[in-house]
């Protein structure tokens, strides 16, 4: 099963993983409509957090013993069964945000227009997150992990 | 003319060999037709032969081959000569009368010994040192003169024509010797200066060389480190200070010379299983990494005791042998050794880098 | 009295119509060039402090940004060009001297640039290194004139020479020093693991060791400066060779300088220095004074681990190279390293750098002229260094007579470095020559490492390619074989010094 490790000795802080995280969520996934041309654009769903000079990016950890998916009344949070990554399905979400509650990583916010959790879904459909992508000093790394 | 510009000196040739391990000696015919059969393979602008064994009354002395261009030359080297040697006979080197053998030069000969005094003057010195700077200094600095050859009951003959003709031109079917080493030459410049026909010679040494090396350069860095001049700009120079180097200087047998000069890759160095030869092999490369000779090269080379075919690391020039009883034969092609040798038996198509050897018996 | 206007040297250009205002620039430039303005949402600069090194154009997602030179400027002058303007400037302000970063930018002939190499054709066959073997192998230090051999009762041959250590080179290009201090522990982790995994060696300077590059011993020599920072028993027993240093090319003549600054907490312990002081070497060895002291220096190092390690000496390109080259090979060096006055530098006087020493062309050439006429070269090695910037210069330099080179400038640039010169600040933006802990994080060693060997392996190649074209087939043959060199416009003395022909002329 891979999942996006992150190494936080090399992250610069930069914050290049949000703005492609925006990009890849967006409706028309050009970095330049979608900052200024599209009404609303998507909100990260990576978090460059910050202390002193050390910075990391988190998203979802797609943990195996997901509190997110017990938490989730209607059954939208749900675990995928090829990837084993843990997706909202949005026609499902009702926006209880029950789910943001229960999240001990924080790395689940609200849509920016819709009323339903958004959350990282590993770029589903690319070879590789776009954040592990545009990394540009490798922080972050798409990997097998062990357990 | 002797060319004075430092300029190198390129060529491509034909190269044949026999030697008699027992110590027969054999005609100079023989050595004629094997190298006459590659007559392809030069141009008319240089042949030439050495002949060990050829002067048995006087093998004590040092003979001294020389060219002259003129009698002031001959002056000047013979002044030189009779200071540091005493001369037993000077005679001119006899020859035929050839209507086709051009621009010759006075070529005389000298049975020589040192001087006691010159032997005390340089206690420092071997005799054979004394005779390498003597030598040096008359090609280098004496004006039209040139020492051809300067070893013990040997000589070397030489000139511009095809090596057949140079052969009959010095009537060597008179000469009778135990080895025979034979040159045709193919020069892609044409100077014409009879000195820069092959076979090159210093003390014993004789040596003929076909192939252009591309570590000429380096190798003739490295031998001025140890005081030889390479004042003719020949590859065959350069071997040859190489082998004086190495075998009477460095008293190395030829078989680590060969590993010196023709290195075995180092790739080869480290797959070796035998550590203490793996060590010697390792420590030769390092030590003596400018004497590596690099480039197309095959030659065969003799100080009287040996004679040795060898040829470059990756094998890009040809050398056959034979040996039939105790007769070797080296040469370019097949068909020179056919030509002289009636033996069945199949030619020798030598790897890269390995030695063929003929040995004298005591 | 006004404040005297000196010309901000680079224009940042920010494309309105592409700037998404994600504010990386902003965060990313540690000159604080770009402020953004949450009112408007939009991001502007302050030209004034940008150095140029070009980080922030890397990471502009949307392209926006271009470093321009300013060509605003004073009435073309050629003799008050707009950079003496400005020194003049600065230096009426602050009564300091001018430091810089990096080697001589002046354009002094580069001699490389004026010399060509050959190829075979007909006479001697070219040999492709596709399909035929090509060797690069080269072993630094003393060798002995000849061997000496024995034969055992066998009548086998046993080898007596007892060599002294070698360094063996699997290409003959090593990385020059930089020290801990003046590059970040980032850079010098980059440097040693590639050299560990390209079986070459990389160099302290006079940083000392920190202690997680202790396990690249076997890749490491180990540099004695003036300033004897972070020696101590366990550092000279760690490195493969010792390298005492006399000179550098980039500053001849005066000893380093690294701002208290750098020296953090972990470049203190490597350089037994308290924390956040200056670290200053003085100019010459205070004691070495003369050959003698340095002869009794080099024997001291090898009496103190056991004959186990080269020890070389790095000297600057100065006028009178060659006698001091034959006094260091004399004195007992296995090795001796030239830097010319390219050679980079974490921190030098400006007027030092750009005026002082000669070039290694002419260096490396004099030098091996002359051990051979004394007929010491085999008794020493020589590294060439000082500004290589390609396989061409690496592959010249040891036709001219070096056994190899040092490269350090070259390898900054494959891990980033732009080149700007500003690495006496500490705010090296591709954290390389910084000590900032928010800046050398900048610098993954995981990639540093894999362009170093990616460098490397394409300049090897290379060499390869034109060894084969010259019918050689070991780096052995071209070493100070100068026959492949010709010079193109070069004065016949330039052409003398060099040893080499000119264009035209045959072997
Ligand atoms: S892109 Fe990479 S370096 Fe930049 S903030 Fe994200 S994880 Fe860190
Ligand atoms: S990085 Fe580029 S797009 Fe982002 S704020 Fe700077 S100039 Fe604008
Ligand atoms: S990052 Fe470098 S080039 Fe960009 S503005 Fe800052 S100093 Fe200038
Ligand atoms: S190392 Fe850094 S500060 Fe120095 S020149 Fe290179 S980019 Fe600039």
């Amino acid at each position: 099963m891979k999942r996006i490790r992150i190494d936080e000795k090399y992250c610069m802080g930069c914050r290049l993983c949000e703005v492609h995280c925006i990009v890849q969520h967006s409706k028309t996934k050009n970095i330049l409509k979608t900052y200024m041309g599209e009404c609303s654009k998507p909100a990260p769903r990576i978090f460059v957090e910050e202390k002193g000079y050390v910075t990391f990016a988190l998203q979802c950890r797609h943990c195996e013993d997901a509190p997110c998916l017990d938490a989730c009344m209607t059954g939208a949070m749900y675990r995928d069964k090829e990837t084993g990554a843990v997706l909202c399905s949005e026609d499902k979400c009702v926006g209880c945000w029950m789910c943001i509650m229960v999240c001990p990583f924080g790395v689940i916010s609200r849509s920016s227009d819709k009323k339903i959790a958004s959350k990282c879904d590993l770029c589903m459909g690319e070879d590789m997150p776009v954040c592990v992508k545009n990394c540009p000093n490798e922080a972050l790394k798409y990997e097998d992990s062990k357990d | 003319m002797r060319h004075s510009e430092q300029e190198k000196l390129i060529s491509g040739c034909s190269v044949a060999g026999i030697m008699n391990e027992s110590g027969r000696k054999i005609s100079g015919e023989a050595i004629i037709r094997s190298i006459a059969v590659m007559r392809e393979r030069s141009n008319g602008l240089g042949g030439g032969f050495s002949a060990y064994g050829i002067y048995p009354k006087f093998k004590n002395y040092f003979a001294f081959h020389m060219m002259y261009d003129d009698k002031k030359a001959m002056a000047d080297a013979e002044g030189y000569l009779k200071t540091n040697y005493r001369v037993v006979k000077s005679e001119e080197i006899p020859t035929i009368e050839d209507k086709s053998i051009k621009n010759r030069p006075l070529l005389w000969r000298y049975f020589v010994e040192l001087k006691d005094k010159v032997k005390n003057l340089y206690y420092d010195l071997t005799e054979e040192d004394i005779v390498v700077n003597d030598v040096m200094k008359i090609n280098a600095e004496i004006e039209g003169a040139f020492v051809t050859s300067s070893g013990k009951n040997m000589g070397i003959f030489k000139g511009i024509g095809y090596p057949e003709d140079i052969g009959r031109y010095y009537k060597l079917e008179e000469y009778r010797a135990y080895i025979w080493i034979a040159h045709g030459r193919f020069p892609t410049n044409s100077v014409g200066w009879w000195g820069g026909a092959h076979p090159f010679g210093l003390l014993n040494w004789s040596v003929v060389h076909n192939g252009e090396i591309s570590s000429y350069g380096i190798n003739k860095r490295y031998l001025e480190n140890f005081g030889y001049r390479c004042s003719l700009f020949t590859d065959t120079e350069v071997i040859l200070y190489l082998f004086d180097l190495l075998v009477r200087k460095h008293k190395l047998p030829f078989d680590i010379v060969c590993k010196i000069i023709d290195a075995p890759l180092w790739e080869e160095i480290d797959r070796n299983g035998d550590d203490e030869e793996r060590e010697l092999l390792k420590t030769l490369r390092i030590i003596y990494s400018s004497a590596l000779i690099n480039g197309p090269f095959s030659i065969i080379i003799s100080d009287g005791n040996i004679m040795m075919g060898l040829n470059d690391r990756v094998k890009l020039r040809p050398l056959v042998s034979l040996k039939d009883g105790d007769t070797v034969y080296m040469a370019t092609e097949e068909c020179a050794i056919r030509e002289v040798c009636k033996s069945k038996k199949e030619i020798y198509y030598s790897k890269s880098s390995e030695p063929i050897i003929g040995k004298l018996k005591n | 009295m006004a404040k005297r206007p000196t010309p901000t040297e680079f224009i940042v250009e920010r494309d309105k119509d592409r700037c998404i205002a994600c504010q990386v620039c902003v965060r990313m430039c540690s000159n604080d060039v770009h402020i953004y303005d949450a009112d408007t949402n939009t991001v502007t600069s302050d030209n004034s402090k940008c150095v140029g090194c070009h980080f922030c154009e890397t990471l502009c997602p949307t392209d926006a940004i271009t470093i321009k030179k300013n060509e605003s400027s004073f009435k073309p002058n050629a003799n008050w060009s707009v950079s003496v303007i400005s020194d003049i400037t600065k230096q009426a302000e602050t009564g300091g001297v001018i430091l810089t970063g990096m080697g001589c930018d002046k354009p002094y002939t580069i001699y490389w640039d004026h010399i060509l190499l050959n190829a075979s054709q007909v006479t001697n066959p070219s040999i492709d290194p596709l399909r035929e073997p090509m060797e690069l192998r080269r072993y630094i230090g003393r060798k002995p004139d000849k061997i000496e051999l024995d034969y055992n009762k066998k009548g086998k041959i046993e080898l007596k020479t007892m060599l002294e250590k070698q360094l063996k080179l699997e290409v003959p290009i090593m990385f020059s020093a930089m020290s801990y201090g003046s590059v970040s522990l980032n850079t010098c982790i980059s440097l040693a693991k590639a050299s560990h995994e390209l079986g070459i060696f990389y160099n302290t300077g006079e940083g000392g060791l920190h202690k997680s590059l202790y396990k690249y011993g076997k890749n490491t020599i180990i540099q004695i400066a003036s300033g004897r920072f972070g020696v101590h028993p366990e550092y000279l027993r760690t490195g493969a060779a010792i390298e005492i240093k006399i000179g550098q090319g980039a500053k001849p003549g005066i000893g380093g300088h690294l701002p208290g600054e750098k020296v953090s907490k972990e470049v203190s312990e490597a350089r037994m220095i308290p924390e956040g002081t200056d670290a200053i070497s003085p100019a010459p060895h205070h004691d070495i004074y003369s050959i003698e002291d340095l002869r009794q220096l080099i024997h001291a190092l090898k009496e103190a681990t056991d004959y186990e390690k080269p020890v070389g000496v790095k000297i600057a390109a100065v006028h009178n190279v060659v006698p001091i080259a034959s006094g260091v090979a004399r004195a007992g060096a296995d090795y001796i390293a030239i830097d010319g006055m390219r050679g980079g530098t974490g921190a030098a006087p400006k007027v030092i750098r750009d005026n002082v020493g000669i070039p290694i062309e002419f260096a490396i050439a004099a030098v091996d002229a002359r051990l051979r006429e004394e007929g010491i070269r085999t008794k020493v090695s020589l590294i060439a260094a000082g500004g290589f910037r390609s396989s061409g210069d690496v592959i010249k330099a040891i036709a001219l007579g070096a056994d190899a080179v040092y490269i350090a400038t070259s390898a900054l640039i494959a891990l980033g470095c732009s080149q700007c010169q500003k690495c006496y600040t500490g705010k090296c933006n591709w954290g390389i020559a910084t000590q900032d802990p928010y800046l050398t994080k900048r610098l993954n060693p995981e990639i540093g490492v894999q362009r170093l060997k990616n460098l490397i392996r394409a300049w090897s190649l290379e060499i390869k390619d034109m060894l084969g074209g010259m019918g050689i087939n070991s780096i052995d043959s071209l070493c100070g074989n100068r026959t492949h060199l010709r010079g193109i416009g070069l004065s016949d003395r330039e052409l003398e010094i060099l040893g080499i022909k000119s264009a035209g002329e045959p072997q």
